[in-house]
């Protein structure tokens, strides 16, 4: 188990800790503001996993329907692919920070984001920590389907 | 003053008709003095992406739990939240949400339990107001701040805690959660946590009612021949019967526990809160898995 650290903190990639800055800089109340901005920003699944949700996997850690596919590309990026319903705006923004966090990244730089990661985004409080759960377990969930694509 | 109650047929066979407004009250009453629409959910952003004009969010978690101790938040603290609202001690309440209401019904008793009079739910929840293409406003509500009075939680009637439930045995009890839960089946594989409690099953002796049971297909409750089919034939519930509702953490049972007290009729319903997550955890409890409830433990 990793536990938290100033240096595993200086090593968030740029993009995570952009978010985690944009996040940390407003009061309580707009977070949840920015997090809908997320939600409404989470792109729809290419239509290769719309005919196949086979391929996805869901998230039974969050309360609502939220299902995840990883993709890793010949030079080693991943590419994290999430859908959940219009109902479940918190979730969808969850998903969303991933999705825009994690893309461009390598292989190793996904494996290497902090575990607690949500947790030190300054939801805790505006979302809850009971909630943020779920995207510490759509974390987890992405980094495995990582480890699972390059044993593959 | 409160506003008058919703005369509508559908509601009149339940035992506290004035429990329930429909869509279409609200839509005529929209505005009325004395009338706050109250919002919550599960998902903390739903209000956010819109909500019936005027409304006001209450957020289960962030708003009703106590930020430190496993608790409700106590007097002054639900003082200070619902007078921010502009709720008054003798405002009609109406609320609404998510997911059939569960979390809706988790407010109600939250509110009884701090002994507001007038608290209503929206039979049908933001489901219904939304496919009937009710309007929706995204600007959040904000309301003049009026005073409430400082009245303290009475847990003893309608909240029950663990040690309650130990001396209850012998009495009814209902699981409300799904059959999966209930059987104590477990889905672990390595990177798939389970959160939330150590051990799987029930509390013995519990019937397993899963609480969406109580919703027809539209998100309004069913008729009560249809509530007596499944609570009184199907789960042996009688008048006079002292019961125990209980789910994970209580939200869930608190929708049954609004079926039973305010639909139903039966007095003295508890809601166990404090539900799997803490029975499932606690040491040296009576356990039982399947799906039979199995017998009433010796204690």
């Amino acid at each position: 188990m990793e536990y938290w650290s100033p240096m595993t903190r200086s090593a968030l990639p740029e993009s995570l800790a952009q978010i985690r800055e944009d996040f940390l800089e407003l009061e309580q109340g707009d977070r949840l503001f920015l997090l809908l901005e997320f939600a409404n920003e989470l792109p729809e699944l290419p239509p290769r996993y719309t005919d196949h949700p086979d391929l996805l996997e869901r998230v039974v850690e969050c309360q609502s329907p939220v299902s995840i596919f990883v993709e890793v590309d010949e030079n080693r990026i991943v590419h994290l692919h999430a859908t959940a319903p219009k109902e479940a705006p918190t979730t969808r923004g969850f998903a969303s920070i991933l999705a825009q966090g994690l893309a461009g990244l390598t292989v190793d730089q996904v494996l290497e984001v902090p575990d607690d990661f949500p947790n030190t985004i300054g939801l805790t409080e505006a979302v809850s920590l009971l909630r943020i759960r779920g995207m510490t377990a759509m974390l987890a969930r992405a980094k495995r389907q990582v480890r699972e694509r390059i044993v593959a | 003053m409160t506003v008058e109650v919703d005369p509508s047929p559908t509601f009149t066979a339940f035992a506290h008709p004035g429990r329930l407004v429909s869509t279409d009250w609200l839509r005529a009453n929209l505005g009325t003095p004395g009338l706050v629409v109250v919002e919550s959910d599960e998902d903390v952003l739903l209000y956010e992406t819109g909500h019936i004009p005027g409304s006001v969010k209450i957020d289960w978690h962030t708003d009703l739990n106590d930020p430190v101790e496993r608790d409700y938040i106590d007097g002054s603290r639900f003082a200070a939240l619902v007078g921010s609202k502009g709720i008054s001690r003798d405002t009609t309440v109406v609320i609404y949400g998510d997911k059939n209401n569960w979390w809706a019904a988790y407010a109600l008793w939250v509110f009884t339990l701090f002994g507001h009079e007038d608290v209503r739910l929206l039979d049908g929840g933001r489901a219904k107001w939304e496919a009937e293409e009710g309007e929706y406003v995204t600007a959040t509500s904000r309301p003049a701040a009026v005073d409430y009075p400082v009245v303290e939680r009475d847990d003893s009637a309608i909240r029950a805690f663990k040690d309650d439930v130990l001396a209850h045995f012998g009495k009814p009890l209902i699981d409300v959660r799904s059959p999966e839960e209930f059987s104590g089946e477990r889905t672990t594989a390595p990177a798939y946590p389970e959160e939330g409690s150590l051990r799987a099953g029930h509390i013995p002796s519990a019937q397993n009612v899963p609480w969406g049971k109580a919703v027809a297909e539209d998100g309004t409750f069913r008729a009560l021949p249809e509530l007596d089919a499944i609570y009184r034939s199907g789960a042996g519930l009688a008048d006079d019967d002292d019961v125990i509702a209980y789910c994970r953490i209580g939200e869930r049972s608190a929708h049954t526990w609004f079926v039973l007290t305010h639909l139903l009729g039966f007095e003295g319903v508890r809601n166990y809160d404090g539900s799997w997550t803490e029975w499932g955890s606690a040491v040296r409890v009576p356990i039982a898995t399947g799906s039979e409830p199995g017998p009433v433990p010796i204690h």
